[in-house]
């Protein structure tokens, strides 16, 4: 799904948190939104999934407006910072929630709702953890739980707010393929939130720069390398 | 440098002489305002026989008193765990204008007297009042009768079960019910299927706490109910009663029967805990 971000601004009552931002993110893109804390990057990635308003400009998805629409009405899989998941439901029902909250017309039987979550516990490649509940898994476990969850809904993009901030070294790099290739499988629009430089450089198509409420640079990472805009980035990307 | 013939003695441990101290002014403390009166209850409601002491319980006021008391819990908690549970909602998941204000309104029970409470709904809803004088007029008399009983034991009663939720609220953030309704699920289910699931401890707890309260509640009950026997005594007003008139075993009978009550709701809460001590250390490891 082809995203346009049209003169979007947000302010938490006197501090602006997005000065007016423009960008235009292509169908099937894995998109990197990089930048320092407080950058607005998360907030910007919060109002595409519906969890926050924009005080002002508008969010089109393939065209149609999107601004308004309820964060149920979004459609995003979103993967939260330090995962969110259920603790009190295995890792089959956090996978298999976001099917048994449809309304009933919608709602597949709960046959296929196991052949669902079991299919996607193997793109996970999990296939025998359905039973655990979240405290029994380690960080790389839950992160991919909880990407399996935001794909149940079937996702019109998926959204990742640090999806390896809270893990080690060696599993970021293992899991950075996964997203890679979970990408690839499903072509899903895909949109992660780092403010690791080699992370974005490394896994995106398209790194977005960010800086104090601001889009700095948008591109390629060989073109932000290679050419940065500004100080700023140049500083950022050490390059 | 250290000094090597010292006894060895870990970092965080007290001198011997102060554990003792510590140790016997808790047991002392314990002893005095704790157990010597709850043996006492149970000595002075028995004194005279297992049977002479039940059947102070079968006689017309005491089985009024405990069904009177049962009918303003069932009214008081409930309504103070749906109040508790939306005032800590309101709290923590949003940020609005005026919310350290209600935060210090929910603690006012802690620190009005009883009496004043009680006397405040007497006055609002009194006979002498605008709203009392209407109330009565149209058969639905508030003060010295139930509905001001239950509202005295709601005032009393009504921080215990937001004070229990807010930091279990605080603690585990908005994240887990923002990821429900990215996976679609309504505002209900949300809470039903999240939230709820999330505090049931803290609100179990919340709510034993207040029922205990709301049944041994004296002092605003006192005032609002006019302590008219078999009517609008309560199981404390009527123990005072009967204490004053000198019917010693069945006050105490009646007191024991209200100690029963505080100590079944804490073997409750114990035996719960015991028996789901795996997903209460699920939902607090994540």
């Amino acid at each position: 799904m082809q995203i346009e971000i049209d003169e979007i601004s947000k302010e938490f009552g006197t501090t602006a948190a997005l000065t007016p931002v423009s960008l235009s993110i292509p169908s099937g893109a894995l998109v990197a939104l990089l930048g320092p804390s407080g950058s607005g990057k998360t907030t910007l990635l919060r109002i595409l999934g519906g969890l926050e308003f924009p005080t002002a400009g508008r969010v089109l998805f393939d065209g149609a407006d999107a601004t308004r629409l309820t964060v149920q009405e979004r459609r995003a899989g979103f993967v939260f910072q330090s995962y969110a998941l259920f603790a009190h439901m295995t890792v089959f029902e956090n996978i298999a929630y976001g099917l048994r909250a449809r309304p009933r017309a919608t709602r597949p039987p709960t046959a296929e709702i196991a052949r669902r979550v079991t299919h996607l516990l193997d793109l996970i490649q999990l296939p025998d953890i359905g039973a655990r509940y979240p405290s029994q898994l380690s960080g790389g476990q839950r992160q991919r739980v909880a990407l399996a969850r935001a794909l149940a809904i079937e996702p019109r993009m998926l959204l990742l707010d640090e999806p390896f901030g809270a893990l080690d070294a060696r599993v970021r790099k293992d899991l950075r393929q996964g997203l890679r290739d979970i990408h690839d499988t499903t072509g899903l629009t895909t949109i992660f939130v780092t403010h690791d430089q080699d992370e974005a450089m490394e896994l995106a198509d398209l790194v977005v720069v960010m800086s104090m409420g601001r889009i700095e640079q948008v591109g390629r990472p060989q073109d932000i390398r290679a050419r940065p805009a500004s100080a700023f980035v140049r500083d950022f990307i050490g390059a | 440098m250290s000094d090597l013939s010292l006894p060895f003695r870990p970092a965080a441990t007290e001198a011997p002489w102060l554990r003792i101290t510590l140790t016997t002014l808790v047991v002392a403390i314990l002893g005095v305002l704790l157990f010597a009166p709850l043996i006492t209850v149970f000595y002075e409601a028995l004194r005279e026989g297992v049977g002479a002491s039940l059947a102070t319980l079968a006689n017309p006021e005491s089985q009024s008193a405990i069904r009177l008391t049962l009918l303003v819990a069932a009214f008081a908690v409930p309504l103070n765990a749906v109040f508790g549970v939306s005032a800590a909602w309101l709290i923590t998941k949003y940020s609005f204008r005026g919310k350290a204000v209600l935060i210090t309104l929910i603690d006012i029970p802690f620190s009005v007297s009883p009496v004043v409470a009680g006397l405040c709904i007497v006055l609002t809803f009194g006979a002498n009042s605008w709203a009392g004088s209407w109330l009565v007029a149209h058969g639905m008399p508030v003060v010295f009768a139930v509905p001001g009983i239950v509202m005295a034991s709601m005032f009393v009663t009504f921080p215990f079960v937001a004070r229990e939720l807010i930091p279990v609220m605080v603690e585990q953030g908005r994240a887990a019910e923002e990821a429900a309704l990215t996976l679609g699920a309504s505002g209900w289910r949300v809470f039903f299927t999240v939230t709820l699931p999330n505090i049931r401890w803290a609100l179990l707890y919340g709510v034993l706490l207040c029922n205990a309260r709301a049944m041994g509640e004296f002092g605003a009950v006192a005032v609002v109910s006019g302590k008219i026997r078999g009517l609008t005594a309560t199981m404390p007003i009527t123990v005072e009663m009967l204490y004053n008139e000198y019917a010693s075993v069945a006050a105490f009978t009646l007191a024991a029967v209200l100690a029963l009550l505080a100590l079944v709701t804490l073997a409750l809460k114990t035996l719960l805990e015991w028996r789901y001590a795996d997903q209460l250390a699920a939902t607090h490891r994540h």
